[in-house]
């Protein structure tokens, strides 16, 4: 492996013991993943930020390394946390652990990362673009940037991707290598797509199917390009299900155009979406829990959302989970209000995969995204069902999972 | 006495240090977080094939990791609870393992026949260089 003057000072401790460390672990994995050299980052996203994964472990090491002088050194920005850092009583959060989770983000920030704590960077701020190198580490992140954007990043760990900010720079390996980002599966979709809930059931069959391979969809029954909600909810899924870092959709990604499948590939045909859909849903009717927001919702989403519960009152609790900013320009349009009349919370920095949910006596969830139905059963202990924005406010507003609205042939 | 018989084995250091301890040897691989306890370095992962068994002071040997990243932070934590392994062998060495060997500092070697390692056998680790016996 090559390094630079600069990149061989940092190893050998010339600019003290946390960016040795850094550099140590940045070292070590262009090793083990044969990298031939280190690339600089325009810019990092840090997960492994919620208290519940991170641990008392996590949170001490993070101080150590933060008292060893460690200073993020590229724009570097957080992952969810376990909680909305300011709401998180309203979210029935408990005291112990909201004090070590704002111990926690403190921490980070002391590093110089900035507390966006959001799976959608790229919607408050940060967005990348084509051809940048990046160390993203959350996975839908990580798959918006390099398909949706055409940015290029592997998915890195939690100390990876901190690693990563402290010297600017990742390994070059993996997705960060153009040869490495051409397709391996053709996905030929005869399916309808009629709203996000059939985009997620398309990734999860596509991520179980594909694994950690590169899927090139074509969508036949497109009559309109697909929506960003839509893209963030497919690449979520198959993230979610399989390993899938990157995906390309004809007619639509930066890329698709420029890595068209090899004659050769595999296809797989998928001409209706009736299992995938069943594969997500529990039989269970009456719902107690409605979590949307995974990846974070986007301003349009919440309109949608309000609109949708103007004059009515939810039985079900109601999460719409979204990043600080997001959640600020919806208040100031006046969502925040009409939802929370509806009895429903916006809540931020946060969302069903990172928080403590699974202490909070909730039995069934309704959500409209593919991630959460992936997870929920084992990670949250909830059965759930998965469906459109308009099923699941109908589900929080009589507590009952309809089949009405939405999809046909479900 | 054939004691004196040692068997040299030569992979690459991915955390350089020396170590000396009973092998623990797992034919499966091993994820951290929520696979071993951090409090007693015990393996509570269901139907793992070293469950029930102490990691603590022994020289781990394993394919290769698996799970959370997260479960770096989990190795970190053993060593501050004193029950960390006191080095550790790996066919092929993945991030989350590597990551958590370099934070917590435990002398760690990779690419090496594990076939040559049996449970119990004595193995020092001295950089790159594995020692049986």
């Amino acid at each position: 492996m090559r390094l630079t003057s600069e990149e061989r000072g940092m190893l050998a401790g010339a600019e003290g013991p946390a960016v040795k460390k850094a550099m140590q672990i940045v070292t070590a994995l262009a090793e083990i993943y044969a990298a031939e050299c280190l690339v600089p980052v325009a810019s990092v996203q840090i997960a492994g930020v919620s208290f519940k994964n991170l641990g008392d472990a996590g949170l001490e090491f993070l101080q150590e390394w933060a008292a060893q002088g460690a200073r993020v050194r590229v724009p570097s920005f957080l992952n969810p946390a376990g909680m909305d850092m300011a709401r998180w009583q309203e979210m029935r959060v408990a005291p112990s652990f909201a004090e070590k989770q704002i111990e926690l983000v403190r921490t980070l920030e002391s590093m110089g990362a900035e507390p966006t704590c959001t799976c959608t960077p790229y919607l408050v701020g940060h967005a990348p673009q084509l051809g940048q190198h990046l160390a993203w580490s959350e996975s839908s992140a990580v798959s918006y940037a390099n398909s949706v954007v055409g940015a290029l990043t592997n998915r890195e760990g939690g100390p990876s991707a901190l690693a990563a900010a402290i010297v600017g720079r990742t390994a070059a390996y993996g997705l960060h290598l153009t040869e490495n980002r051409r397709p391996t599966h053709v996905i030929d979709v005869a399916a309808r797509l009629e709203n996000e809930a059939d985009y997620a059931a398309l990734g999860s069959f596509v991520g179980r199917t594909v694994g950690d391979g590169i899927p090139y969809f074509r969508l036949r029954s497109l009559s309109a390009a697909p929506t960003q909600e839509q893209l963030m909810t497919l690449g979520a899924a198959m993230a979610a299900s399989g390993a899938v870092a990157l995906y390309h959709v004809e007619g639509v990604t930066p890329e698709a155009a420029t890595l068209a499948p090899a004659a050769a590939l595999p296809i797989v045909a998928v001409p209706d979406l009736r299992e995938a859909h069943a594969g997500l849903n529990s039989p269970v009717d009456a719902i107690d829990f409605v979590s949307v927001g995974c990846p974070h919702s986007t301003l349009r989403d919440i309109e949608r959302i309000a609109t949708l519960l103007d004059g009515h009152r939810v039985t079900a609790t109601l999460w719409i989970t979204t990043s600080r900013y997001v959640r600020a320009l919806a208040e100031q349009r006046g969502l925040v209000k009409r939802i929370e009349q509806a009895g429903g919370h916006v809540l931020a920095d946060t969302c069903l995969i990172v928080a403590p949910v699974e202490e909070m006596g909730f039995t069934a969830m309704a959500t409209n995204s593919g991630k959460a139905a992936f997870y929920a059963p084992a990670h949250s202990h909830l059965q759930r069902r998965l469906g459109s924005i308009e099923q699941c406010m109908a589900a929080a507003i009589t507590g009952r999972w309809s089949e009405e609205q939405g999809q046909d042939g479900v | 006495m054939e004691s004196s018989k040692r068997v040299k084995l030569q992979g690459r250091a991915i955390f350089t240090g020396k170590a000396r301890g009973t092998a623990l040897v797992s034919p499966n691989a091993i994820g951290f977080l929520g696979g071993v306890d951090p409090q007693t370095g015990v393996v509570i992962e269901p139907g793992h094939p070293l469950h029930g068994e102490c990691v603590a002071g022994r020289i781990l040997v394993f394919p290769t990791g698996k799970g959370s990243t997260v479960g770096s932070y989990t190795l970190y934590r053993m060593v501050r609870a004193g029950v960390a392994p006191a080095g550790m062998i790996n066919a092929r060495s993945e991030a989350i393992v590597a990551v958590g060997a370099i934070i917590s500092e435990i002398p760690m070697v990779d690419q090496i026949d594990l076939e040559r390692i049996h449970p119990g056998d004595v193995v020092e680790i001295e950089g790159n260089v594995v020692w049986i016996g």
